[in-house]
């Protein structure tokens, strides 16, 4: 009996080995110890009930013990080897992991999303509608004045008769104040078509954002403000913002956007050509004429519309050089933003 | 439109510092685009006075000047100068030693002649100021000597070039620009005095700006009308007929000409400008010509009145005709070109052709030359839109027809002509016998347009007092009077873009300065419009594509035409783009050829986006094209990247890959679609219930490099709806174990896959949970022609335990109906 549980000690000292055991000596050390034929604990366990009845109890719950210790400690180690899974003296561990292909969103489509995202928070939904359209849709119910030099066929695609693709997303404004009542509030993106042949700032066709809030006691603060917050979040919280007067035929007040550019901070460098801002949008209240156009009251309602480009946007943000880098889907130039754009 | 500062100066009668112009027509009116200095070229050179004129040792034609150019250089300093009109006690341009002179060349000392030359005196050809090189240039000021050249002499200015828009016609002169700069940093506009024009600024400054009430209608306060023009008949219906100084001059197209002035000069000389006239021209980039041209161009830029002088000896008749141009008739313009006009046109001629197209260009014919004595001088109102569409047709534009066409001051026109003949009569001599002729047979007035001083807090959003807008429109030139709870804003002619209430917000909202106005986000009500359905299931596709290892494309929809139903664009600007895509494949498999071209072998490339057709009944001209959204992914190259534990080599994607990404794409896209195989076996299709087939997978043929892996496409249509589909409702997990049962079956010739699948389903019944092909072999063992194809099923019954007996009944009744309908047995072995 003395014997046994001498045994049962001196095995019990053996479990410091497990953890120091690499995979080979730990798959001997379990023979060693738990083997069918010839394991130390194993041939323990056979002699208990050799023993006298009294001692059997004690000596057989020893034994026990000890053979639960071993297989946890052989479980615990063999899943610290497993997690390792090879990680030992011999392995080179500067070797490259294993890859898998990644794709990505366009850069555009991510400036766009960025943009809608904003705009979504301060409560505008996103609407679309179709890339031919009408003269009247695209020009005439939008205020411009017959003959606009807009109009000028010099720069539309035409697909016959009064049909063209549309030289910005404003159509879906019309559409959008025919279709609900007030109060509304949508951002429009979509792509757009201007006769313009390829070259490194121009392309025929380009992604275009509008949006359109309209509703009884909107102001030229409201139009500000929100413009202003669109800004500082798309940019920077601190990003200064000017608005300065413009022209378009659908909006009265007009107004340009510009932002502190984002290069130089404000103090003036080739991109902004030293003027310290880049222009970002044009923008304004709704010209009454263009609700009258769509049977609103403009006594009764007002509104402000913007139109922003996010390949414009992305190049000035993203300093990409040539437009012509955002059609030509080089998966080394695509692969540089699939990851987001920051 | 480029403005001088200097000119700006002159108006405005204070000294402007160039970027707070800038500054202030950025913020208040329209953008700056650039501030140039000009003759900045010439910081270096000083004013120096020549104090003693030696002649040179070594040289006739040399002279040695002793040169006082100010204190700090020791003393008198000696100048080699080889100039004969150079003279003691005279100041002259002086160029020191080191000075970089226009053209950029650094002035060095040298030697002449034996005898060294401290710098040099210049002429007007050495510093850019004019084509005189036969002698330096006297200067005649009073200026120390050592003064900086540009502080002394008035020849420093910046050009400030503004981005004027198209409705602001007003700005394309520098009276309305300064009139701006005056609203905004205070003073008044004075037209400054002719030089050589005996006495003050001729009258017709800009009433209103003082604040004074303008005349109702220019017509009174105007140049005096000729003899009341009478009406008499002409070619084309009643002409307004009028005679000044013996020339006749009909009015028989008014639509296209409601205003016509005409003058006569008698006895000019033509020659070249005085030097403050050319300089002003040159100072906003015009090129001198003459004194009687010039002057016409100087008015033109002051006042924005386009002016035409024409030589009188030349005219036939001599009368002025104004009428429709006949069509076909021909005119050779002064730019040389035979141009045939059209009806639509107004034309100026003389009793037998024309000798003008209006408001465009003249003809080489009449054109005031050297000879020239006796003038006639038109000042016009043309039609905005005859005259853009007389430029359109002859694509020939001018700075008149550019003017012309945004509208000029119909009420401003007698001032600026009086101005005109004062100006020619001061540079050119000459005078005027009679009054100019005024043709006009409808007299308009200024607009009134009342504005509600509420209603223009209502737009704003802050309060503006009243006082605060009558002061801004009239610092404008708008005549501002008080009409009940309302005001009655008389519109300057030169505002045309001026028509409805909102305008003069407008007004009061820029004059005040946009970023005077607060940026707080005040309460807004939630909008009635839902989020497009397209869009979300366009984002969704999206961001599953990228998820499967693809990248976004976004093409060009032009292209060359791609199917019958392809929608032709009318006006293409290349001859590859002419059509707009059917389908978005093409535009990606060209993408895919660019990646080759730049080495690029693994590619995994995807679109979301528009493809147009005509359907039946609409083929252009009728109705819109039908618009459909469209996915559409290319793949090729290795499947996943390499790796050092598995080798180099990666095996290509193939068919089997696309089939994956089609199923997805399908799924995604339309949910109701099944994925079935094309008809000829060329790949997938994806057809609805309907049987429409909504999209397609399969190889694609390109221009591929030796290297390149073989090429594959899918496209699909994108359902708006597959964004909005109803919430996915939870199935309860399983808690009963499967039993699991591999099964090898040997498959006839022409027996599918899916016909298997399908005949295992029905046959095993429920309990079948799941069967997957996980093997397929040909070879010995398996009859010529046959295949075995090795599928796992997984029994399961949701609600209890299976028994072993069921599962082999099940498999027996699957096998059985295999035979007898498909012929297909379980591989023996
Ligand atoms: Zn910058």
């Amino acid at each position: 009996m003395r014997d046994l549980l001498a045994a049962i000690d001196a095995l019990r000292e053996r479990l410091q080995e497990v953890p120091q055991a690499d995979d080979r000596r730990l798959q001997d050390l379990k023979t060693e110890v738990l083997g069918r034929k010839g394991g130390a604990l194993t041939k323990i366990l056979a002699a208990v009930p050799k023993l006298a009845p009294a001692e059997r109890k004690a000596a057989g719950a020893a034994a026990n013990a000890l053979k639960r210790e071993f297989e946890e400690a052989f479980a615990a180690h063999e899943r610290t080897l497993k997690a390792g899974a090879g990680v030992a003296r011999e392995l080179d561990l500067t070797m490259p992991g294993r890859a898998q292909w990644r794709g990505g969103l366009h850069l555009v489509t991510q400036v766009v999303d960025e943009i809608c995202e904003i705009f979504h928070e301060l409560g505008f939904t996103r609407a679309v509608g179709p890339e031919a359209e009408t003269e009247r849709y695209n020009f005439t119910a939008l205020n411009f004045p017959k003959d606009h030099p807009a109009m000028d066929a010099q720069d539309s695609f035409y697909l016959g008769g009064d049909v063209l693709l549309r030289t910005h997303t404003s159509p879906v404004q019309i559409r959008t104040l025919e279709r609900y009542p007030p109060p509304i509030r949508v951002v429009i993106p979509g792509q757009v078509y201007r006769r313009d042949p390829f070259d490194a700032s121009h392309s025929p066709v380009f992604e275009q954002i509008e949006g359109l809030a309209v509703d009884e006691g909107i102001t030229f603060v409201d139009f500000k403000a929100t413009l202003t917050a669109f800004a500082r979040r798309f940019f920077t919280a601190d990003t200064r913002v000017r608005f300065r007067p413009s022209f378009f035929p659908f909006t009265e007040p007009s107004a340009e956007m510009d932002v502190q550019c984002q290069i130089c901070k404000g103090t003036g460098c080739a991109t902004c050509k030293q003027t310290g801002w880049m222009e970002i949008l044009g923008s304004g209240m709704v010209h009454p004429a263009v609700l009258e156009n769509c049977g609103l009251d403009s006594e009764r309602y007002t509104g402000f519309a913007w139109g922003m480009g996010p390949h414009r946007i992305a190049m000035t943000r993203h300093g990409i050089p040539d437009i012509r880098l955002l059609f030509e889907s080089d998966m080394r130039f695509l692969a540089q933003f699939a990851g987001g754009t920051r | 439109m480029i403005v001088s500062r200097r000119w700006l100066e002159a108006l405005l009668g204070r000294p402007l510092d160039a970027a707070a112009v800038a500054e202030c027509l950025t913020m208040h009116t329209a953008a700056v685009d650039t501030v140039t200095p000009i003759h900045q070229d010439l910081r270096d050179v000083l004013v120096a006075r020549v104090l003693e004129v030696k002649r040179h040792p070594n040289a006739d034609r040399l002279t040695l000047c002793l040169v006082d150019a100010g204190p700090g250089r020791g003393g008198p300093v000696e100048v080699v100068c080889g100039a004969p009109n150079v003279q003691a006690g005279k100041t002259y341009p002086y160029a020191p030693v080191g000075a970089v002179l226009p053209g950029g060349v650094t002035l060095e000392r040298k030697k002449i002649r034996g005898v060294e030359s401290n710098g040099m005196l210049c002429s007007a050809r050495e510093l850019g100021l004019g084509e005189d090189h036969a002698g330096i240039l006297e200067l005649e000021t009073d200026a120390a000597p050592g003064t900086r050249l540009l502080d002394a002499v008035p020849l420093g200015d910046h050009q400030i070039a503004i981005d004027v828009p198209a409705n602001r016609p007003d700005l394309l002169c520098h009276k309305g620009v300064a009139r701006e700069l005056a609203a905004v940093l205070g003073g008044t506009v004075k037209l400054p005095p002719i030089p050589g024009a005996g006495g003050a600024a001729p009258a017709g400054g800009d009433a209103a700006l003082g604040g004074l009430r303008r005349a109702p209608s220019a017509r009174e306060g105007g140049a005096a009308r000729a003899a009341e023009p009478g009406v008499a008949a002409g070619p084309s219906g009643p002409a307004i007929v009028g005679a000044v100084d013996g020339v006749e001059v009909r009015l028989e197209d008014p639509e296209g000409a409601p205003r016509y002035m005409i003058a006569v000069i008698r006895g000019v000389t033509v020659a070249p400008s005085p030097r403050w006239l050319a300089d002003r021209l040159s100072s906003v980039g015009q090129r001198p010509i003459n004194n009687v041209v010039d002057a016409t161009n100087y008015v033109l830029f002051e006042l924005n009145q386009p002016l035409h002088a024409f030589d009188l000896a030349k005219l036939r008749g001599p009368a002025v005709v104004v009428r429709r141009a006949r069509a076909r008739e021909k005119i050779v313009t002064l730019d040389g070109v035979e141009r045939t006009l059209t009806a639509e046109m107004t034309a100026i001629c003389d009793a037998e052709r024309p000798t003008i197209v209006a408001g465009v260009m003249g003809s080489s014919e009449s054109e005031v030359s050297e000879g020239t004595r006796d003038l006639v001088l038109e000042c016009a109102y043309f039609q905005p839109t005859r005259i853009r569409r007389t430029r359109r047709a002859l694509e020939l534009s001018s700075e008149s027809s550019y003017r012309f066409e945004r509208g000029i001051d119909l009420l401003g026109m007698p001032d600026a002509l009086r101005r005109a003949v004062e100006l020619i009569t001061a540079v050119a001599g000459g005078e005027l016998r009679e009054p100019p002729l005024d043709l006009w047979p409808q007299p308009v007035q200024e607009k009134t347009i009342f504005l509600r001083p509420e209603g223009v807090s209502r737009l704003l959003g802050i309060a503006v007092e009243r006082s605060e807008i009558e002061r801004l429109l009239s610092s404008v030139g708008f005549f501002v009077a008080p009409k009940d709870d309302r005001l009655a804003v008389q519109v300057p002619g030169w505002r045309p873009d001026v028509t409805r209430e909102v305008d003069l917000v407008e007004e009061v909202a820029r004059l005040r300065g946009y970023d005077a106005f607060p940026d707080e986000l005040r309460p807004y009500r939630p909008g009635t419009v839902p989020d497009a359905p397209v869009e979300r299931a366009k984002s969704h596709m999206r961001e599953q594509l990228a998820r499967a290892g693809f990248f976004e494309a976004r093409t060009v929809p032009l292209g060359p035409p791609d199917g019958p139903e392809a929608v032709a664009v009318v006006n293409p600007i290349s001859s590859e783009e002419t059509h707009l895509r059917t389908r978005l494949l093409p535009g990606l498999v060209r993408r895919v050829e660019h990646n080759w071209a730049n080495r690029n072998r693994d590619i995994r490339l995807f679109e979301i986006g528009t493809a147009f057709r005509w359907t039946a009944g609409e083929t252009g001209g009728k109705g819109l094209p039908e618009e459909r959204t469209r996915v559409a992914a290319v793949l090729t190259g290795a499947r996943h990247p390499p790796h050092w534990r598995e080798g180099a080599k990666v095996p290509d994607m193939d068919l089997w890959d696309l089939k994956h990404h089609f199923e997805l794409a399908v799924g995604l896209a339309c949910p109701a679609a099944r994925v079935q195989v094309a008809a000829g076996k060329t790949g997938w299709e994806a057809v609805t219930a309907t049987g429409e087939a909504v999209g397609w997978a399969g190889a694609l043929q390109a221009d591929a490099p030796v290297w390149a892996a073989p090429l594959f496409g899918l496209e699909v249509d994108l359902a708006a709806e597959s964004g909005v589909g109803a919430p996915l409702a939870y199935r309860p997990l399983p808690v009963h174990p499967p039993v699991e049962r591999d099964l090898a079956l040997v498959l006839p010739a022409g027996v599918t896959a899916v016909a298997v699948a399908d005949v295992l389903r029905r046959a095993a019944g429920a309990l079948l949970e799941r069967v997957e092909v996980f093997d397929e072999y040909q070879g010995p063992g398996i009859p010529t022609g046959h295949r075995s194809v090795a599928w796992h099923c997984t029994f399961r019954d949701p609600a209890r335990t299976l028994r072993e007996q069921e599962v082999e009944q099940a498999l027996e009744r699957a096998l059985r109906s295999l035979e007898d309908e498909l012929g297909v047995r379980r591989r023996a072995g």
